[in-house]
């Protein structure tokens, strides 16, 4: 499915590429796909459209910066903007003194807050808090149970009244609030530092419980009052966040089940309705499975989008743009030398280990986990190619034809690798040649993992699953390679 | 079949709870006489995607009422809704939305979900009609062995509802559970049991081979069982839900859906999706917290509730 999207966007993009300047219509274009990449992964209409619309105004008559694809830069004003409206970050747990800061927990039923308030607890105890948990859920049969169960994995003490427990469903008016109450009470007199207090799950609609909420909130005063949200949540995510705000003022929001494979999209909706921070990310079922928010994966996430714009972002960083413009140019008119044969392999390398980058490329990432003992090999090819060329004489770099048997053998030794080594680099080099001719007009991106082919000495690479990037340049790419094979019998 | 209706009193309760908070104003946009333009086509569209019931789905139908309308066939609000309807009730027999029972010894019906989704309560409420409204004996199985405190929580319901339950330990082998319930069904001539599971994400293999290990073994000790495989899915799911019906079908044969929560504001579209990919009908509905707050799912009342506007004004 990632896959599936990914390919609309390069295709969307891919048609933008070529232009000077991103004009409005380009942009409200490849934003359709956005916008339908936000809804599938379920973040709400209102919060897509007015999304797109912010982009899209930020996006008009931004230049593009020298080779950078308009596509490029589009996935990465999106990315941006996502992270943007994501942040700021805050995962502070503000603590009062004299304490217990009381922490409440709420939200619907069966969205992880029981469990969470578990996890919240070992957290603060690693910090070196006190913590200590309190059964205010009197609704849901054997909640109080399992909150006990879950105060000693976690070695935190629990307040709990049996008594005050709902016995047919009905919890009697005002029990929440005196459960509540005695809590604060058995945490400061046992010099906690922190109160959690777990309540029962509702649907913001229920009045009565929405009031009950409302009524342990006034009676105990909680510092920090946090929403736990499921993750999976589609659509209805703003009506509940929104809801809970609007009774309770929250200060920060928990999404939990983020270990599934949902994109979502509930994080932003719920992040943007509410203007609270995301505190945590539930990511699995162990008490220790709770993450400190950071928005950067997330954007990409729910794009659907693998890390594509981790990568854009580092090429972007790390390579030289002008340089890379004067390349294309070159590979275009064929001039590319060793040198620049050499130069493009250091940029690569420089973007960090092959494993890393292939997993940041859409559909590759597949490939980057058995590929991870693969992806070394190729780090220590490339380190073998660079300690060829260091040993080459300048003439020799230039004119590669000139190195024969002898000076083959000598160059071995210098780099300390075998001659057969250094026949092999310069094929490979002599291959590269004929084929950057084929990709000058290709985009970076496209470049980069044709030149990991490459360097690889595996073309086969270049034609596995999510090099659908080559797919436009592919006769071309052949009447190249045809040449190539006539060169060689010449 | 009336052997599931609901009293009209509770559903008007249900309801009401949501109208009252948020305003609602039921089909607002089918009033009889609005004409069919673009800002129209975009309300349904809105509507469908707030519903869950995705983007693809509801750009699908839009378009097909589009053609219709560009074709002159249609001109009114009235007439798009009935190819609303028509398109989206097509596909929902009644026989498949009833409980499988066994020909002759015991039902046996397995339940799965993610974590929270409402499964344990949703046996609750499943056992309560079949004891109370069919007239069946009914056993239930513990086989959540693996969330703090749930077998004391299917416990409780079985108290409450007068309902025999066959229980381990936590952190007992749960295809142990059903093994023992199986065979105590068989020994003791009840009708049906009811298979409680530990939630699991669809995503963590292990948990769901483990979930195949158990239908394997309530499959040996029951010839045809299980007879039906319910999913719960929670009504506030979002597209994921359609990658939940799909693994968990991959493992252990979902033969029907139970929508929990639907007394939310949430609307559980996503179940469109499911029926279209998946061909699993939704058998279902859960609308509250109490044994009593089941309904056998009514596909032309889902769409009709699917139309009303109760987004927060
Ligand atoms: N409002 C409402 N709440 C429901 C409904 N069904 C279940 N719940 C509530 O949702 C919460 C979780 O329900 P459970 O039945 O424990 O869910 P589960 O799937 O068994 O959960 P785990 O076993 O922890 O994975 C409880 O608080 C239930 O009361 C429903 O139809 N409507
Ligand atoms: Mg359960």
């Amino acid at each position: 499915m990632f896959d599936v999207l990914t390919d609309k966007f390069t295709s969307v993009f891919r048609s933008l590429s070529g232009k000077g300047k991103i004009s409005e219509e380009n942009i409200r274009d490849a934003m359709r796909e956005v916008r339908t990449a936000l809804l599938e992964a379920d973040v709400n209409l209102k919060v897509v459209n007015d999304f797109c619309e912010h982009v899209i105004q930020k996006a008009i008559g931004q230049e593009v910066i020298k080779s950078l694809q308009p596509a490029q830069l589009m996935v990465k004003i999106v990315n941006d903007e996502l992270v943007n409206l994501m942040g700021p970050v805050d995962t502070t747990i503000y603590t009062v003194s004299p304490g217990p800061t009381v922490i409440m927990m709420c939200g619907l039923q069966g969205s992880g807050k029981t469990t969470t308030c578990g996890k919240l607890a070992l957290f603060l105890r690693k910090k070196g808090h006190q913590p200590m948990l309190a059964a205010v859920d009197l609704q849901r049969p054997a909640a109080v149970e399992q909150l006990r169960t879950l105060g000693q994995q976690t070695q935190t003490p629990v307040y709990a009244d049996d008594s005050r427990v709902a016995s047919h469903g009905q919890v009697a008016p005002g029990a929440a609030v005196a459960v509540a109450r005695a809590a604060v009470q058995e945490a400061k007199r046992q010099g906690r530092d922190i109160l959690i207090l777990d309540t029962a799950g509702r649907l913001a609609i229920d009045h009565e419980l929405m009031q009950e909420l409302k009524d342990v909130h006034d009676a105990v005063q909680p510092h920090q009052i946090f929403l736990v949200l499921d993750a999976m949540t589609g659509q209805d995510a703003v009506n509940s966040a929104k809801a809970f705000n609007e009774k309770l003022e929250l200060d920060g929001l928990v999404l939990t089940k983020f270990d599934s494979d949902t994109r979502g999209g509930a994080l932003l909706s719920a992040k943007m309705v509410t203007g609270k921070p995301v505190k945590f990310l539930g990511v699995g079922e162990k008490l220790e499975n709770l993450e400190e928010f950071r928005p950067e994966g997330v954007a990409s996430r729910i794009l659907g989008m693998g890390d594509i714009v981790g990568l854009v972002e580092e090429a972007h960083k790390q390579f030289d743009m002008e340089q890379q413009a004067k390349l294309a140019e070159k590979m275009e008119k064929g001039e590319f030398t060793l040198d620049d044969f050499i130069g493009q392999m250091t940029q690569i390398r420089k973007l960090g280990p092959m494993g890393k980058i292939l997993g940041m490329i859409p559909g590759m990432s597949e490939l980057a986990k058995n590929v991870n003992m693969n992806g070394e090999g190729v780090e220590s090819h490339m380190g073998r190619m660079q300690a060829i060329y260091n040993s080459m004489t300048r003439v020799e770099r230039k004119k590669p034809d000139l190195i024969d048997a002898p000076r083959r053998r000598r160059i071995a030794r210098g780099a300390g690798v075998d001659p057969n080594d250094v026949s092999q680099f310069l094929k490979q080099f002599e291959m590269s040649r004929n084929m950057m001719r084929a990709v000058g007009g290709m985009n970076m991106l496209s470049r980069m993992k044709l030149m990991r082919g490459l360097m690889s000495g595996n073309l086969g690479a270049i034609a596995q699953p999510g090099a659908n990037l080559l797919k436009t340049k592919r006769s071309g790419w052949q009447e190249k390679k045809d040449r190539n094979r006539k060169g060689k019998k010449r | 079949m009336s052997f599931f209706a609901k009293t009209l009193d509770r559903l008007k309760g249900a309801l009401k709870k949501t109208a009252d908070v948020l305003n609602t104003d039921v089909r607002t946009l089918f009033v009889p006489g609005r004409q069919i333009d673009e800002a129209f086509l975009n309300e349904i569209e809105e509507k469908f995607i707030r519903a869950d019931m995705g983007v693809k789905n509801a750009e699908m139908i839009v378009g097909a009422i589009r053609d219709r309308w560009r074709l002159g066939r249609i001109r009114n609000a009235v007439e798009a809704r009935e190819v609303v309807k028509e398109m989206m009730l097509r596909d929902w027999p009644v026989e498949e939305r009833e409980i499988r029972f066994a020909s002759s010894g015991p039902t046996v019906i397995m339940v799965a979900g993610v974590n929270g989704a409402g499964k344990t309560t949703s046996i609750a409420k499943l056992a309560n009609l079949l004891k109370n409204r069919s007239g069946k004996s009914v056993l239930l199985a513990a086989g959540d062995t693996f969330r703090a405190a749930a077998v004391e929580q299917l416990t409780i319901w079985s108290q409450r509802l007068g309902i025999e339950i066959v229980k381990h330990k936590q952190g007992a082998d749960p295809a142990a559970v059903a093994f023992d319930a199986c065979e105590a069904a068989k020994a003791r001539g009840i009708d049906v049991v009811i298979v409680d599971t530990a939630g699991r994400l669809h995503t963590q293999a292990h948990l769901m081979r483990e979930l195949q290990k158990i239908r394997d073994v309530i499959a040996k000790r029951i010839e045809g069982a299980p007879h039906e495989v319910l999913l719960v899915l929670d009504a506030t799911t979002g597209q994921n839900g359609v990658r939940q019906a799909k693994s968990f079908t991959d493992a252990v044969q979902v033969t029907g859906l139970m929508l929990a929560k639907l007394d939310g504001t949430a609307k559980g579209g996503v179940v469109m999706t499911i029926k279209d990919e998946l061909s699993i009908p939704v058998k279902f509905i859960g609308i509250g917290e109490t044994p009593d707050d089941i309904e056998s799912f009514d596909p032309k009342r889902f769409v009709d509730a699917l139309f009303q506007d109760d987004s927060p004004k």
